[in-house]
């Protein structure tokens, strides 16, 4: 025990030190990473591995267990289909494996695009200043308060089916609001600073300070504020699928559950029908909550002493 | 206790004007623009009723004459905001001809009393759990063991709220599995209904309060670290104040100012969170009230009820936007 104490004192310390040097290297940060990485190696290989074929309706028996359960039927579980099968006869392995990706899909493009338009107005603002500044904040402080799923869900309802694009796309228009506040208050903070004075004084244009000399100090912000929205945007979709809106033809985690929810699958102990995407979900949100934390620890060395 | 700046006050009532007026006509517009006639969907709903209906046209005629149809779209337009201003968003097109807002009015103070319940309950124990991590005397299990159980706080509330109702409700037969009160009581003021409601209730404010008191443990969390660092906070601890008198006092006091403003910008992802777990439950809220028209279709309900909402959300960002000042008088408020 006396010999060991030291060692492993040290062994941490040296294991701070290091952490300390790259602060993009921190535990939390890479495990959310591995989390996010292991659904896209999910669907990528699921696909050339199992047969997506089994998505479609009735391409399975019904309301079989996982492997290893028993279904009210006191069916056993059977390696044709691992994850057991939903109600109307798919695979809830290959459900999954095209399902997830979709869900993930849907939440990167959105807040893609969100952050685009984020970056693009609150630069504007924030460097524009005068009547472009007022608008843009009064229209994202409008925004911000307006919740995006009502909104879709009147949409949806007049619509009808969309496709997954459109619906991320949909989903784009109600999440540029807090990059641009966020790099508003950024950039109107830097513009005094010596640096961007200097860039001015010596001649720079303004599209270089704006993106030269400012975006990358916003990096570890940005980045933040776009798994926020990769989260937000997940959640919508989510939601109006639980609800029974969003695309009809493709199958989603969330239109699952719905699935599942409306055929009485609680009831029916059939948990594995709504419980594997419901898991699957949280392990996502886990992720990108995990990888939110440790930018957090890039952006705010405070953080970094206590964790 | 500060004061509200008048100018501040006009900007606010701004905003909260422009937001309800963009959100009412972001709500009418996206019916109009698409291809489906709320007067076909009656009167198939009436062919699906009876079997066949004579007079089809003329049928089809007087109920766009009596949606207003016809009339041209600033017209319509007009009319849409006069109404909308005295909450009359017509007549229900599935539950004919009961007005949307009574139908409103009755799913209303379900969601109201849920929501204030369940924010009420996240924000005290999520601050207090925050708080607990930072200082320095909190015992050791606070600090181990809450920020493990946090990573399970990312997850969406209709998620914990599938997964309660299963593990409580359907395997184990604690508590009932949908609805907001029970079948053989009689809703009024009296002790069994209000045992009833609780009893209903408490399963989807758990599943609400479960996974967003996380959101403000962590934000707590940073503010905390941050006034930690402070030199009043210093002071205070060389001074030889109470350590228990510090944390209320000095530390608590600072950093709960933003998270009030945080709460601001998260009013609206609670209501969304929120209609989903009423639509699992099946509880009596807006949540199954809207689940309910998508299913029939029933656009004046789905406009009436998302409208509500979203003026719900606004109203409730403005008053915190008016409390927020008068807590804090530091704040001086440029626009």
């Amino acid at each position: 025990m006396t010999d060991t104490t030291p060692t492993r004192a040290e062994h941490k310390l040296a294991r701070k030190m290091k952490r300390f040097e790259n602060p993009w290297m921190n535990p939390k940060l890479l495990w959310g990473a591995g989390i996010l990485i292991g659904i896209i190696v999910l669907g990528l290989l699921g696909r050339i591995f199992w047969d997506p074929e089994l998505v479609f309706t009735g391409s399975a028996p019904l309301k079989l267990p996982p492997i290893g359960f028993e279904n009210l039927r006191k069916q056993a579980g059977i390696w044709d289909f691992p994850l057991g099968t939903d109600g109307a006869g798919r695979d809830l392995l290959a459900l999954i494996i095209i399902g997830a990706p979709n869900s993930l899909f849907v939440g990167l493009l959105a807040s893609c695009v969100g952050m685009g338009l984020g970056i693009f107005l609150g630069f504007s603002a924030g460097f524009i200043g005068g009547r472009t500044d007022d608008f843009i904040r009064v229209i994202s402080d409008v925004m911000i308060t307006i919740p995006p799923l009502l909104i879709l869900v009147v949409f949806q309802a007049a619509y009808g089916d969309v496709s997954l694009t459109m619906m991320a796309l949909l989903i784009a228009a109600f999440v540029w609001q807090s990059p641009t506040r966020l790099i508003r208050a950024q950039v109107l903070s830097m513009r005094e600073s010596g640096y961007v004075q200097m860039a001015r004084l010596s001649g720079a244009s303004t599209m270089h300070i704006m993106f030269k000399e400012m975006l990358p100090n916003l990096v570890p912000y940005l980045f933040g504020s776009f798994i926020a929205n990769v989260t937000t945007s997940i959640v919508t979709a989510v939601g109006l699928e639980v609800l029974g809106l969003g695309p009809q033809r493709i199958p989603t985690l969330g239109r699952t559950i719905y699935e599942a929810i409306n055929s009485g699958a609680l009831i029916q102990n059939l948990w594995w029908w709504w419980g594997i995407p419901t898991l699957l979900l949280a392990v996502m949100f886990i992720g990108l909550l995990l990888i939110n934390l440790g930018l957090d620890e890039v952006s705010n060395p405070r953080l970094r002493k206590l964790s | 206790m500060g004061r509200i700046p008048p100018q501040y006050l006009i900007n606010r009532l701004i905003t909260l004007l422009l937001t309800v007026w963009i959100a009412a006509t972001l709500i009418w517009i996206i019916p109009r623009l698409s291809p489906v006639d709320p007067a076909e969907i009656m009167l198939g709903r009436m062919a699906a009723g009876a079997g066949t209906v004579e007079n089809a046209d003329q049928i089809l005629q007087s109920l766009r004459a009596r949606f207003g149809l016809d009339d041209p779209l600033l017209v319509q337009y007009l009319k849409y905001i006069r109404n909308v201003v005295t909450f009359d968003f017509g007549l229900s097109t599935a539950s004919f001809p009961t007005p949307v807002s009574h139908l409103i009015a009755r799913a209303l103070p379900w969601t109201l009393g849920l929501m204030i319940i369940s924010v009420t309950i996240t924000f005290f124990i999520g601050n207090a759990l925050g708080a607990l991590m930072v200082w320095e005397r909190s015992p050791k299990l606070v600090r181990v063991a809450i920020p493990v159980a946090m990573i399970f706080t990312s997850i969406p509330p209709i998620l914990s709220g599938l997964l309660l109702m299963y593990f409580l409700s359907a395997k184990m037969r604690l508590f009932p599995l949908t609805g907001s009160y029970g079948l053989t009581v009689e809703p009024g003021w009296t002790w069994s209904f209000a045992q009833s409601v609780m009893y209903h209730g408490f399963l989807p404010a758990l599943s609400i309060v479960v996974v967003t008191f996380g959101f403000w443990a962590l934000g707590m969390r940073g503010l905390m670290i941050t006034v930690q660092g402070e030199d009043y906070t210093k002071l205070a601890e060389a001074k030889g104040l109470r350590p228990r008198y510090i944390l209320y006092k000095y530390m608590i006091r600072n950093a709960i100012l933003p998270q009030i403003t945080a709460f601001a910008l998260k009013i609206g992802l609670l209501v969304a969170g929120q209609i989903l777990v009423e639509r699992i439950f099946a509880y009596n809220g807006m949540g199954k009230l809207i689940y309910d028209a998508i299913l029939d279709q029933d656009f004046p309900v789905i406009q009436g009820a998302s409208y509500i909402i979203i003026l719900m959300t606004a109203l409730s960002v403005f008053l915190v936007d008016l409390i927020y000042p008068l807590i804090d008088p530091r704040i001086k408020h440029e626009r």
